[in-house]
């Protein structure tokens, strides 16, 4: 990738992350780091505990071990809505919008933690609270524009195919003006157009935004031309970290994947 | 306004728009929607802006002479752009913003391009990839800076910085671009636009100031256009019909063009709009047609009742009352009821409620399909022309609308037939040459001074001219019967199933044909029936579909048999091809037009087995995708026979 973006300093530090369900260990012993406007992504085989370790970073799974730094300091356990206001949004492995509201409609909810006026004011679209609206409006308007979704702009998010509804939702979380973006296998279930468009749309945040991007995917192709670091878990244990080509190579990474010879 | 006109002072463009500035410094001369809401520009604006281009162009090096690519979408910065070239003497070269890379190569050479203006990085990214195929080419100026950050090429200049240079530049030489606009002379050329290339390579078509004045003049005095109208600009900006309405009627009469804000919102931008002046090939009437009908099935019985019924009333006497003809009062009663409950929230829909004049042109339009639209009371009419004649050479009278004729010929144009039947046009709206091709100029225009159309047709006994095929398309079965292909592939693509159609029988005993299905329409229609389908491969080869079309063909055969001429033509056999016909394939012109020869020769096979009587034919395509990468369908086509009819004129004699 010849990118001009200035890769900076360790944003997000996860060390020695543990997370158990009762007698379930989905984490074992993390740690890796994340560096601003990097793309980071968490490879490894179904139930490696990757959505997990998502859930860890955005506060809705507190950790039993561990310790998790961002910006240098040593965050603790939080509410998702405290994640959501430090600057983090994610996307779902499942899209969940709200299917009767118009694409518009979707992406202002992306503003609500945003939204000071109170409520009151708003139901009245009344002095500040208009001025406020027209400003959050301007911002989604920006968001429309650079995922190419003007032509949807009034339409019902359930009367939308799959691979726009995942554009939308994208849509939501930049509408946030997220410092970390989570996307959870944001190409799932798309055809290579869609998966390419969407591709070169999360370039395109990352490059633009300056955005910091924690990415989980199944499909390798995508992973590999787009991430600059690649952490992979296998069973809640990390066993590879490092760029594409490292991981590539590694052996355990190749076993977790095809499996051993007996 | 018109009277301003005659005087030399305003003989070019950028004298007409500078006079706009003046004239009416308030008034919006062009709007675009931006982050969902319109901007507008006014004339001052839109004067300082192409001021500022013009500048900034010159300071970069642009000189009197040199051409200018513009290629993109309608961008309000490359309509100004096209003014800006011609401030300096320069000529903008307008490039279809769909072509791909390769394609561009012939006309950025053809041209001898120095300078590109065009809307973004995928534009470009073109560009790029041709650069070592075009050392002429010495700047590259874009529109949108999206993803241009890391494009450290000293060459490329955002328009934003080079109007900033421009701006700068004026101020220190406040008398430049005044002197440079004053240096302009009517007979230089404003514009060159390339041929489609149906026949063979693209030709640079040079017109001057003074020919697309003349056309701009004739057709705005025609139909009376005034600053107060809008456009909808949404057609590519290197087709003779945009830049004849877009640009030149809009700087002549100094009325709003309105850009709409991707492909894919023309539609509600079109609502939002309510454009009074309108033009379209008869392919976007039709699509629009199409989409109401399917709408239409959808909607409630009540509705469709009310619908079929107005349609009914608007059917008998809709265009009689358009055209001010003597009407019933029950049906001037039922039709104002109409109006009130279906046609006027049927124009509102589509965009077409402050319509006063709308045009189509480029290909023959269906009867039924331009009788809906007069009908329900747009004022859709027709006009003749070519790159070559500035796309005005007949236009349709209010009053004086037929289906099957494109109008007598305009006002200071002069059109006479030929012996071979080819249409010769004569006037101010000719082109000045073709470009560094003084051999094609001489072959096209007689030593009388006429163009050679290359149409073939004749006026009817009110003097309306009636084009029926490309004169060398005119070709003869092998019983010396007349095969004019494009007037029965046309018959063909009046059904709403049937998208595109090729029609073969020159030198043959019968004719057979190809058929492109319509996507949309068949699809519906086959999800009506419960027929499963996976794509257009699929849908294409069912049984029932070749029914569907059977049908068609067999209706467009009894009609053939009424017509004396050509009722040896009815077609005996027929094919649905596996693929859509597209421009990427090079099957279609960009104007999508039918490349007859190339597909002939590509699908020689086909047309081997349809002429052999065989039941099923293989075939396997490769297919080329926007982004120039390749792939490969095949499929098993079946071929089918359709009934054909007794010459209808013969039996009558016998």
């Amino acid at each position: 990738m010849s990118n001009g973006r200035q890769i900076g300093e360790a944003i997000l530090d996860l060390q020695n992350i543990s997370l158990r369900f009762g007698g379930v260990k989905a984490l074992t012993d993390i740690s890796f780091d994340v560096r601003e406007h990097e793309i980071r992504a968490i490879i490894g085989p179904n139930g490696a505990g990757k959505s997990s370790m998502l859930n860890v970073i955005n506060g809705v799974y507190h950790p039993q071990e561990g310790t998790i730094i961002f910006r240098g300091k040593k965050r603790h356990d939080m509410d998702t809505h405290e994640a959501a206001e430090a600057g983090f949004a994610r996307t779902f492995q499942n899209i969940a919008l709200f299917k009767g509201m118009s694409v518009l409609d979707n992406l202002m909810t992306g503003r609500n933690l945003k939204m000071k006026s109170n409520f009151l004011l708003q139901a009245l679209y009344w002095g500040p609270a208009q001025r406020e609206e027209l400003e959050h409006r301007r911002k989604v308007e920006e968001v429309i524009d650079f995922l190419e979704i003007e032509h949807i702009r009034k339409t019902p998010v359930g009367r939308l195919p799959y691979g726009l509804q995942k554009r939308v939702e994208l849509g939501r979380a930049l509408a946030a003006e997220p410092k970390v973006l989570l996307l959870d296998e944001p190409m799932a279930g798309m055809n290579v157009e869609e998966k390419q468009d969407m591709c070169r749309f999360v370039l395109d945040v990352n490059d633009h935004f300056g955005t910091t991007i924690i990415l989980i995917e199944h499909d390798m192709g995508v992973v590999m031309d787009i991430s600059d670091r690649v952490v992979v878990l296998d069973y809640g244990k990390k066993i590879a970290d490092g760029t594409p080509d490292e991981v590539r190579n590694n052996e355990d990474v190749i076993k977790a994947y095809l499996g051993v010879a007996h | 306004m018109s009277d301003n006109v005659r005087l030399p002072s305003l003989s070019t463009f950028p004298r007409l728009l500078m006079h706009h500035a003046q004239v009416r410094p308030n008034h919006p001369a062009t709007r675009e929607k931006d982050m969902g809401i319109w901007q507008t520009w006014t004339w001052s604006q839109v004067a300082e802006e192409v001021r500022a281009m013009a500048s900034g162009l010159a300071e970069l090096g642009f000189k009197r002479g040199d051409n200018l690519a513009i290629i993109g979408d309608n961008r309000p910065r490359l309509y100004w752009a096209m003014c800006a070239a011609q401030c300096l003497g320069g000529v903008p070269v307008p490039l279809y913003q769909d072509a791909v890379a390769a394609e561009m190569v012939f006309v950025l050479q053809d041209a001898g391009i120095k300078f590109a203006i065009v809307e973004d990085q995928e534009q470009v990214d073109k560009l790029l990839e041709n650069m070592a195929q075009c050392p002429g080419l010495q700047h590259i100026l874009y529109d949108d800076p999206r993803g241009m950050r890391h494009y450290n090429q000293p060459f490329l200049h955002g328009l934003d910085e080079v109007q900033e240079m421009g701006r700068i530049h004026n101020r220190n030489h406040p008398e430049f671009i005044d002197g440079e606009i004053d240096l302009g002379q009517p007979e230089d050329v404003a514009v060159m636009l390339y041929t489609s290339g149906t026949t063979g390579k693209p030709k640079g078509v040079c017109q001057t100031h003074a020919a697309f004045i003349a056309a701009a003049q004739s057709g705005c005095e025609f139909d009376k256009l005034v600053p107060g109208d809008n456009i909808l600009s949404y057609l590519p900006m290197a087709w003779v019909g945009d830049h004849l309405f877009s640009f030149a009627q809009a700087t002549y009469a100094g009325f709003t063009i309105n850009c709409p804000e991707s492909g894919d919102t023309v539609m509600t931008d079109m609502r939002e709009i309510g454009p009074s002046y309108y033009f379209a090939p008869p392919r976007v009437f039709e699509n629009l047609l199409t989409q109401v009908m399917i709408r239409m099935e959808d909607a409630s019985a009540l509705k469709r009742g009310m619908f079929h019924y107005f349609m009914g009333v608007a059917r008998r006497c809709g265009a009689e009352i358009l055209d001010g003809k003597p009407v019933s009062g029950t049906d001037r009663l039922l039709y104002a009821l109409g109006n009130l409950l279906v046609y006027g929230p049927l124009r509102n829909v589509l965009g077409m409620s402050r319509i006063r004049v709308a045009y189509t042109a480029g290909a023959a339009i269906g009867p039924d399909l331009f009788r809906f639209y007069r009908s329900i009371g747009v004022n859709l009419k027709q006009l003749y022309g070519s790159t070559e004649t500035c796309a005005a050479v007949c236009l349709q009278p209010d009053g004086q609308i037929k289906f099957d004729t494109v109008g007598p010929p305009a006002p200071g144009v002069e059109v006479k037939i030929a012996d071979n039947g080819e249409v010769m046009v004569r006037g101010a709206v000719m082109l000045k040459g073709y470009y560094k091709r003084p051999e094609d100029t001489a072959e096209a225009i007689d030593a009388l001074g006429y163009f050679h159309t290359g149409d073939a047709g004749f006026f009817d006994e009110d003097g309306h001219l009636k084009i029926i095929d490309r004169a060398k398309d005119v070709g003869k079965l092998a019983n010396g019967a007349m095969f004019a292909p494009n007037y029965i592939e046309n018959k063909l693509k009046f059904f709403s199933h049937i998208k595109e159609a090729v029609a073969f029988g020159d030198g043959k005993d019968e004719v057979c044909a190809f058929i492109n299905i319509d996507m949309g329409a068949v699809g519906n229609w086959a999800e009506r029936r419960n027929i499963a389908y996976s794509g257009y491969t699929d849908l294409a080869q069912k049984a029932e579909v070749y029914e569907l079309i059977r049908d068609c063909v067999e209706q467009a055969n009894a009609e053939l048999a009424h017509d004396a001429m050509l009722s040896a033509s009815q077609v005996h056999r027929f094919l649905i091809l596996h693929k859509e016909l597209d421009p990427d394939d090079d099957e279609l012109t960009r104007t999508r037009k039918v490349r007859r020869g190339f597909i002939a020769e590509k699908y020689a096979v086909l047309i081997e087995a349809l002429y052999s009587g065989k039941a099923s034919q293989f075939i396997e395509t490769e297919v080329k995708f926007e982004d120039g990468r390749r792939g490969r369908v095949s499929a098993d086509l079946r071929i089918v026979e359709a009934k054909t009819c007794l010459p209808q004129a013969a039996k009558k004699a016998a």
